[in-house]
Parts: C-alpha cells; sequence; structure tokens
C-alpha cells in the first residue's frame, strides 16, 4: 500500500501543445492518502480516464511526476508500480477455472503452492464466489466476471493501489447496487488505496471518501458527498451533482445582500467586494413556495410528481428555477414567490465558489 | 388462414431452388448415374449395380493416391497453421499506412489465379532459369523436381505454403484485432509471460477463426489440383499423384467414366465426412468450454 | 385512433411469455410499461408494433383487426434502448428518411425536419454525420426520426437506459414535449417508478408476463391493488414487516405495538403484511403518532441529494431514502420512525386490504 503523490501532473496528447485547451489533463497537484477511496467523477471526455492511465502507468504524462510513498515512477511501467486495475468490460482468462484465474497472478511471480492455495481461497471467501471456484469463467454472467477481474487484482497482498475504470458499466442494473455496496465494504476490510472512475454520481458517491470531480481536463472540487452537495466549489459541482442540479441565478453582490435583477436576497454573511461574472447558487431542496410579495417572483411552468417528492418547474424572467418539495405540498395560486434559505446560499465569482 | 400469409415465400425461394438444383443436384445426379453402369460407346449402358465401387475401393491405385493425398494435407497443415499465427502475431496492430501495405503484401498470393501460381513455381524450381532451382543447384545440392519425387514433393509443399499461409494469417489477423487492450493490459498486471498471454489470451480469443482456417486448409488443400498439376503433373512417375489428379488421369485420360464417377462419389463422402466430424468437434468444443 | 389488445396471450415453445391480457390504449394518451428487466415489457411492445404474432387474441387497431399484420404495413414508429441511425447519412438524412419513402415534397420534407430537429435541438448538427454526435445527441436523432414519421403508435422501448443522468435529466423533460405535440398514441416502457411518474399519463405495470395493474399513474402509485404492484413502483422497493391484528389491537413485526387508526379500526383480526416506501422512513419523529424501529445499519448509498440507507430490522432487509447527504455509522443501530398514515395493508396473498390512509387524503 502507499501514498501517491502527483506533482504539477499535466498531459496533452498532442506533441507540442499550444494552448490550455490542448490538455486533456491540466496541471494538478495532489496527494492520494494511503489507504483512501477516492472517486473521480465527470461527465465523459473530462480527462478522468487519462489521469487513471497516469496513475496506472499505462501512460507517460507530458509534464510532472508520479511519486508511490516518495519513490518516482513516472516513467516506470505498470508492473513495477503494483497496482491492481479492473477495468470496463471484464477481463478473465476464458480457458481456465475461476480457481486458475485468481491464481495465476501469484503463479506468474512464482510463489509456493502452499501460499497460492491459501491466498485464493481467502479471496474467493471475501467476494464470494468460493462456490464456483472450479467451474471455467467462459460462461459466467458480467457481474461475476468482473468480481474474478477484481479477486485477481486482490490476491496479491503487495498491491499498492486498486484502480477501476468504470467497472460497473456492463453489468446489469438491478446487479449494480450490490456490486458497489460490495465494492465498499471490500475496501474497509481491506484498506487499500482505491481510485474509482465512473460519470455515475451514485457510483462515486457511494464508494467514496473523498470525490474528485473533474470538467474539461480540470479537478474543480476534491471533497466529501457531504461537501459536494452544500458547498460545490464550482458552479459545474453544483450543476453535475443533484437532480436537478444546482439552480444558478445572475446577481449583484453588496455586503450581506445580493440582488437578482433588482429583488433583493438577504445573505447569510457578509460579502467583500467580488469581481467578475457573480452568480447566486442555491439547490433546489433548499427553496421553498411563498406566497409573500418581498421574495422573489417567480412563474410555476409545470409541477412534476416523482412521487417522494414534487419538482416544481418555474421560472424568474428568463431563468430556470427548479425547486423540490416535499409529497404533501399543496400549490396554491398565490404561491408566486420563492424563499430561499439563506444558510444554504452560495456566491460563485465566475464560476468559483467565493469563500465566506 | 394464418398459413395463407406465408404462401409467397414459397415462390421467393423458387428461382434459387432451381439454381440449386441445375448447379448441384443435376450433376451431382449424373455422376450418380455413371457410377453404377458401364459404356461402351454408341450412348449403350450397362446396368452395372456398385462394381464400380468395389473395384475403386479395392483398387491399389486410389489407395495409395489417398495416402499421398493425406501426408501432403498434413504436412501443409502442419506448416501452414503455425507459420500463418506466428505470421499474424508479428503483424503490427495499429492501423495506419505500414499497416496497410503489410496486408496488401500477405494478401498477394491469394490474389493470384492457381495456374499462374503453378507456373510461377514451374518456373522458378528450373535448374537452367528459375531462381530457386539455379540457387540450390548452384550451392550444390542436386534438385530437379521433374527426376526426383523428394524434389517434386518439396517444390508442390513449399508452393503450397507460399500460396496459402496468407489465409491462415489473414483469419488469425483478424481474430487478434477483436482481442481488447484492456486484455494486454490486464496481463501485464498479472505479470504474464509472452507465452502466457498467447496460451491464455490470444489462443483462445483466435480459437473461432482458427478452426475456420483449419477447416478451409482442410477441404482445399485435400482438393487441390491446378497448382502441383501445372508443376509436376503428378510425376515424376506418380510420385505427386494425388487423388484429384489421379481422377482426372481416370476420367479424361483413359476414359473409365463410370469407375471414376464411383471414385468421384467416394472422393465427395471422404471429404463430407471428415469436413462433418470437424464441424462436430469443432460445436462440441465450444459448449465443452460451458 | 385506439389500439386494443383483445384477449391476446403468447406462448412460445410451450412456455408462456405473456398470459392472457386485454387492454385498450386510447388515441393520444401517454401509456407506460413499468417493469423489471425481463418482466414482458419488450415482448408487449412487439406484440402490439405486429413484430411477434400473438398465439391468440386480436389486436384492434381504430376498430380494424391487424393482427399479424406485418409492421411494415402498420402505422408505426419505434425508439429502441440502443441508439439506432442510418451511420452514413447526416442527422438530417435521417430525420427525413421516413418521409422521403412517403413521396412527399421536398419543401413540405425540410419543413418537417427542422421542426423536429428545432424540438430535439439537433439544428445546430443537421449536418453531422450520427457518429460524430454524443449518445444523447444520437437519441435525440432516433427520437426525431420517430416523430416526423407521424405515427398513430409511438413505441419507445427504454430509449434513455443507455444515456448518463444528466442527459437522462434533460431528456425525461422533453419527451413529454414531444408527445403532447404529436397526439399519437405513445407507449414508453421503463425500469424506473420515477420515470413513469415523469411522464405522467397512464401506467401498466408488469411482473412475469402479466399487467398487475392498469390506471392513471399517479393513482396506481398511490393506490396499487396488492403488494406487487407496489414494489414494482417503488424504487428502492417497498419495504414489508408482518402485521397482526388481534382483539382489536395491532402488532407490527415481533411484537411492536402500533396504536389502531381510525381507517385501522374496521380491519378485521387476523395476520397480514404492512408494506411501506423507503421514503417514508425518517430519521426524526417528525409526527406524535410515528413509530418508532430499531434497525442496524449495513450500508448507505449517496445519490448526489439523497441517502439511502440499507438496514435491518428484525428478519427484514429494508432500504430507506433520505433527504440529504447522511453520513452515518455503519453496523450500527440507528432509530428510523414511520408514520402510520404510510402503511399500505397487504393481505397474505398479497392483495391489498387497506390502502395507506394518506393516499386517501392526497
Amino acid at each position: 500500500m502507499a501514498k501517491i503523490t502527483l506533482s504539477n501532473l499535466a498531459h496533452s496528447y498532442t506533441k507540442n501543445p499550444k494552448s490550455q485547451s490542448d490538455y486533456a489533463l491540466k496541471t494538478l497537484n495532489h496527494v492520494w492518502d494511503d489507504g483512501a477511496a477516492y472517486a473521480l467523477l465527470g461527465p465523459s471526455g473530462c480527462g478522468k480516464t487519462t489521469l487513471l492511465n497516469i496513475i496506472s502507468g499505462l501512460l507517460t504524462p507530458s509534464s510532472g511526476q508520479v511519486l508511490f510513498d516518495d519513490k518516482d515512477v513516472t516513467n516506470k511501467g505498470t508492473t513495477e508500480r503494483n497496482i491492481a486495475q479492473i477495468f470496463q468490460f471484464p477481463v478473465v482468462y476464458d480457458t481456465m477455472t475461476v480457481r486458475d484465474n485468481l491464481a495465476f497472478p501469484l503463479k506468474n511471480r512464482e510463489l509456493t503452492t502452499d501460499y497460492i492455495d491459501q491466498r485464493v481461497s481467502d479471496v474467493a471467501r471475501m467476494i464470494e464466489i468460493e462456490d464456483i471456484l472450479d467451474k471455467k469463467a467462459m460462461n459466467l454472467t458480467a457481474d461475476i466476471k468482473q468480481k474474478i477481474s477484481l479477486g485477481r487484482g486482490l490476491v496479491r497482498e503487495d498491491v499498492n493501489a486498486v484502480l477501476f475504470d468504470e467497472p460497473l458499466t456492463v453489468i446489469d442494473p438491478h446487479m449494480k447496487w450490490k456490486l458497489r455496496t460490495q465494492l465498499k465494504s471490500l475496501h474497509r476490510q481491506l484498506g487499500h488505496t482505491m481510485i474509482y472512475v465512473t460519470h455515475d454520481q451514485t457510483e462515486a458517491l457511494t464508494f467514496a471518501d473523498k470525490v474528485v470531480v473533474m470538467s474539461e481536463g480540470e479537478v474543480v472540487q476534491i471533497g466529501t458527498p457531504t461537501e459536494l452537495f452544500e458547498k460545490p466549489a464550482h458552479t459545474f459541482v453544483g450543476y453535475f451533482i443533484g437532480s436537478p442540479g444546482m439552480n444558478i441565478l445572475p446577481a449583484s453582490v453588496q455586503g450581506d445582500r445580493a440582488n437578482i435583477n433588482g429583488h433583493d436576497v438577504k445573505l447569510n454573511t457578509e460579502y467583500a467586494k467580488i469581481d467578475g461574472k457573480i452568480e447566486l447558487g442555491i439547490r433546489p431542496e433548499f427553496i421553498s413556495l411563498s406566497s409573500d410579495p418581498t421574495n422573489l417572483p417567480i412563474k410555476i411552468n409545470r409541477v412534476e410528481d416523482v412521487g417522494h417528492h414534487k419538482i416544481i418547474r418555474a421560472s424568474h424572467q428568463d431563468h430556470d428555477i427548479n425547486i423540490i418539495s416535499s409529497e404533501d405540498t399543496e400549490i396554491s395560486a398565490n404561491m408566486r414567490y420563492v424563499a430561499f434559505d439563506k444558510t444554504r446560499l452560495n456566491i460563485y465569482a465566475d464560476d468559483w465558489l467565493v469563500e465566506q | 388462414m394464418k398459413k395463407t400469409q406465408n404462401q409467397k415465400a414459397w415462390f421467393m425461394v423458387l428461382p434459387v431452388l432451381l439454381l440449386v438444383a441445375f448447379s448441384a443436384i443435376i450433376p451431382l445426379m449424373t455422376v450418380v448415374n455413371y457410377s453404377v453402369q458401364d459404356t461402351f460407346g454408341n450412348n449403350e449402358f450397362f446396368w452395372v449395380g456398385l462394381e464400380w465401387f468395389e473395384e475403386i475401393l479395392h483398387s491399389e491405385r486410389m489407395h495409395d493416391a489417398l495416402r499421398r493425398q493425406i501426408i501432403f494435407t498434413l504436412i501443409i497443415m502442419t506448416i501452414e497453421i503455425p507459420l500463418g499465427i506466428f505470421v499474424a502475431l508479428n503483424m503490427p496492430k495499429k492501423s495506419g499506412l505500414w499497416t496497410s501495405l503489410c496486408l496488401v503484401l500477405v494478401a498477394l498470393p491469394l490474389l493470384i489465379p492457381w495456374n499462374v501460381v503453378g507456373t510461377i513455381w514451374q518456373i522458378f524450381g528450373r535448374v537452367d532459369i528459375g531462381l530457386l532451382g539455379y540457387t540450390l543447384d548452384y550451392i550444390g545440392i542436386n534438385y530437379n523436381y521433374t527426376q526426383d519425387a523428394t524434389a517434386a514433393w518439396f517444390t508442390i509443399i513449399i508452393m503450397d505454403v507460399w500460396h496459402w499461409t496468407s489465409l491462415v494469417v489473414l483469419l488469425s489477423y483478424a481474430g487478434l484485432k477483436s482481442i481488447p487492450d484492456d486484455y494486454y493490459q490486464a496481463a501485464k498486471i498479472d505479470q504474464a509471460s509472452r507465452w502466457n498471454v498467447f496460451r491464455y489470451i490470444e489462443l483462445p480469443k483466435m480459437k473461432g477463426v482458427l478452426l475456420i482456417a483449419i477447416l478451409l486448409r482442410f477441404m482445399d488443400s485435400f482438393m487441390i489440383y491446378t497448382e502441383p498439376f501445372v508443376v509436376t503433373g503428378g510425376g515424376p512417375g506418380n510420385a505427386t499423384t494425388l487423388l484429384s489428379i489421379d481422377l482426372v488421369k481416370m476420367a479424361i485420360g483413359q476414359f473409365d467414366l463410370g469407375p471414376a464417377a464411383a471414385f468421384s462419389l467416394i472422393y465427395f463422402l471422404v471429404i463430407l465426412l471428415i469436413s462433418w466430424v470437424f464441424y462436430t468437434v469443432m460445436i462440441n468444443s465450444d459448449k465443452g468450454n460451458g | 385512433m385506439s389500439l386494443e389488445l383483445a384477449n391476446i396471450e403468447l406462448k412460445v415453445e410451450g412456455q408462456q411469455h405473456i398470459y392472457q391480457t386485454s387492454l385498450t390504449l386510447e388515441n393520444a394518451t401517454m401509456n407506460v410499461l413499468l417493469g423489471p428487466t425481463l418482466s414482458g415489457k419488450t415482448t408487449f411492445m412487439r406484440l402490439m408494433a405486429g413484430l411477434d404474432k400473438p398465439s391468440s387474441g386480436r389486436i384492434i387497431w381504430n376498430g380494424e383487426d391487424v393482427t399479424g399484420r406485418r409492421v411494415q404495413n402498420r402505422d408505426i414508429a419505434m425508439v429502441y434502448q440502443q441508439f439506432i441511425n442510418y451511420p452514413s447519412l447526416s442527422v438530417y438524412e435521417n430525420i427525413a428518411s421516413p418521409l422521403r419513402l412517403l413521396n412527399i415534397a421536398e419543401k413540405e420534407i425540410d419543413n418537417e425536419v427542422k421542426n423536429a430537429a428545432e424540438l430535439m435541438k439537433l439544428s445546430n448538427f443537421l449536418n453531422r454525420k450520427p457518429l460524430e454526435l454524443s449518445g444523447g445527441q444520437q437519441q435525440r436523432c432516433a427520437l426525431a426520426r420517430a416523430l416526423v414519421k407521424g405515427s398513430g403508435l409511438v413505441l419507445l422501448d427504454e430509449p434513455l437506459a443507455n444515456l448518463d443522468y444528466k442527459l437522462r435529466e434533460e431528456l425525461r423533460a422533453e419527451i413529454p414535449k414531444i408527445f403532447a405535440r404529436s397526439g399519437s398514441i405513445f407507449v414508453y416502457a421503463t425500469t424506473e417508478p420515477e420515470e413513469a411518474l415523469l411522464l405522467g399519463g397512464n401506467t401498466a405495470t408488469l411482473s412475469k408476463g402479466r399487467i398487475t395493474q392498469y390506471g392513471k399513474t399517479p393513482s396506481v402509485y398511490r393506490h396499487p391493488i396488492n403488494a406487487t404492484t407496489a414494489n414494482i413502483f417503488s424504487d428502492p422497493p417497498m419495504n414489508f414487516t408482518r402485521l397482526q391484528k388481534r382483539n382489536g389491537k395491532i402488532t407490527l413485526g415481533n411484537g411492536l405495538q402500533l396504536l389502531p387508526t381510525n381507517e385501522m379500526s374496521n380491519l378485521s383480526n387476523g395476520d397480514y403484511i404492512a408494506g411501506f416506501r423507503p421514503n417514508h422512513l425518517e430519521l426524526t419523529r417528525s409526527s406524535e403518532q410515528a413509530i418508532e424501529f430499531k434497525a442496524t445499519l449495513n450500508i448507505t448509498e449517496i445519490t448526489g441529494s439523497e441517502t439511502y440507507l440499507h438496514m435491518q430490522h428484525e428478519e427484514q432487509s429494508w432500504v430507506g431514502l433520505m433527504h440529504g447527504i447522511h453520513d452515518l455509522k455503519l453496523g450500527e443501530q440507528v432509530s428510523v420512525f414511520l408514520d402510520p398514515s404510510h402503511i399500505y395493508t397487504f393481505g397474505h396473498e398479497g392483495d391489498l386490504v387497506l390502502t395507506a390512509p394518506y393516499s386517501e387524503r392526497a
């Protein structure tokens, strides 16, 4: 197990990158704590797979260093880094039995038979595939195959890190949460450093202690699920986490008041003078309908009843405002205003959160 | 009522049925017809029953040709299949100009008409003007495919390998290309040796196309005629008289139509039988892995 | 226009795929087929489209028997889970393709295509090839093609299942708009209860080749007629526990007392099953009559703005759906609360005996 340090890391797939936009991964400094569970979350093309491949050693970065426990491994191959990786499509050796699949990495390292047998049965118990150890790996279902690929990674006691590259893509929906929760409990049992790449917020937030949100080659926030929900560091995080995402409204800010198109909104704290494009962000959960005309006027376009809550699609002038209210909310005709929970308001300047 | 809707479909199949009837069934029935009759010309035929079949099955000549045929097929397959896989493994994998060039070069022998292949090797092996024959003769190896049986065998085997290994290469290459990169990366992480990568990833993934390659090479080599005929004409003596050459000699050379017809039916059944065995093994090996 | 399935049934090689069903879909309605994987949604659609023929029964379209008529001769558009477009044609030509078959004037085609593209936000991509588009745009293109055809019956088979959740969110909002404009009968298959609720209209819940209930979507959701329907129409699935009534006294699970509410006073003595939705479990007591359960927390899942708590109460596995992010210690005992007005009472066969009182109020 190891602590992984990324120092001034950047990568471009073009030979002579000229501008920032040529970089698939923009300059990044980060330390991955030993034994923690991380998720790399972002839409497709945000650079998360590039970052993963740099950590696993499949890709050499254009600049910067990768350190495993302070040892520079930037130019070392995958094997020397001693990591395990689980891919999108399950990789199993079809002609071998499940047992031989699990034993394969150990046999290649020429360990003793007794040790291998012991280790294989331990891992099989852990991932709950003991009953199929003597079956051929070929015709098993995708989720079992993915477990076998995982098992082959975990069978080596000395792995520095376990990397997952969208491992649940080909898994049947109703099996997904089973595997997801199993991965999490495995992490607790084993304490390996684990890095999990996905575009699915539920997978990321469920699995990880800390989630690294990426957008357009840039890490926009690293935080716990609570932090991402309550204090998105960037408007992208606000949009991407949660459904519907955070409401973003252009505003101006003076002291402890924000102004949206001439309507005053009281803030929780005083802000110093801020430059740039100022926006106010608030999650749909923290807005409530009101009939009090001192609040922000809105027009209700549609009410969606999704069972456990209602989503009210409204707008203030040209700006959409989504409101989540409880299942039993009655919406009366005079509710033409919305009130914000001021403790949950965030102010953004040029898309980045303004610290209070 | 339900059935009326499907009647039209039969009319659609009719042209194909007619085509098959004319191209396969009628000629085949003619052969069957010949194989049970004798003729002294003048369009007079006598019923002889299974006499020709008995004669062919007991004839030394047929046994010799069959033995030569099996040896030939076994030799070329033990060379072409591994060689083809080996070449495919060493082909460049990334698409690009270099890869396209390699593919064209590999495919080239397949594009040459069969009798031209024969002619090329006939000239190539000549001691006086052929590069191969001349070179071998020059370095002191006694090589003359028209006189020496070993040299003749050597020539037709080399020729077949040259002509048909490409097919195995192309099929194996297609199989290899379909293996996702993830497998190689996983194998790297597992520290698998080159041999293990071949044994546990590449070979299993190539199995399907390889079985097709084996089947095709078996059928083609078992029926081979043109190329060895052009090069050696079945000689020296009967040294390279393979089954189809023998058949043609019998039918056209000696005009023994009855025995030749019986011969060709036996020939046909042998190929059908072996192909069927191949096919069943193929299907079962797929199931057996389940 | 209307589509009527009259006593249809499908058996394949002796296996019953669809049990005898009758169903009438009226003009300009949105009809959701809701059920888990392999419950028969796609099979139903194939029967409706005429891709498969029922073993018995009739399919009647506008009063005309179309059983066994081939799909080519029917007025149908279909969109699949995979994004199916003509890869060599531009987006414009893809959308125009069904119109080209109808011998329509070029000018009119142009008009139709541009309108559909506008609605599906594809106007800037008309000259691109489908493979140069993102997944969401590819599916929009397929939807636009189905739309311009102007078919009386539009079948959508889990059209959003292969999209990222953010795109799914966007398209979910757009499909009702398309529907509202078209005036066709829409049939939409999905595994997700939330999608069914968002689409509104009518919902048929499916389980193992049977339609368990059909009706207005919110009404099926709030008044399930049996435990199977309730379970299908709940994500995560409904929680269950035992309910007993003896001498007017009601107990839950292994002996937890429940004060009988007015509604429950009519319940006769006996053994029942109590069911309640995950979102009705709460971490804090919100009403006086709420019942407190002790449960062991096995796992938590976080979706971004909600937290799923997987827990064990006595011999039952339950799931709670909580708003917001809750960082709770796993393996520990937690107290969860349930307002008794959220309890559905089912008989032993799973049939509804008493609906949850709250749903009567809503």
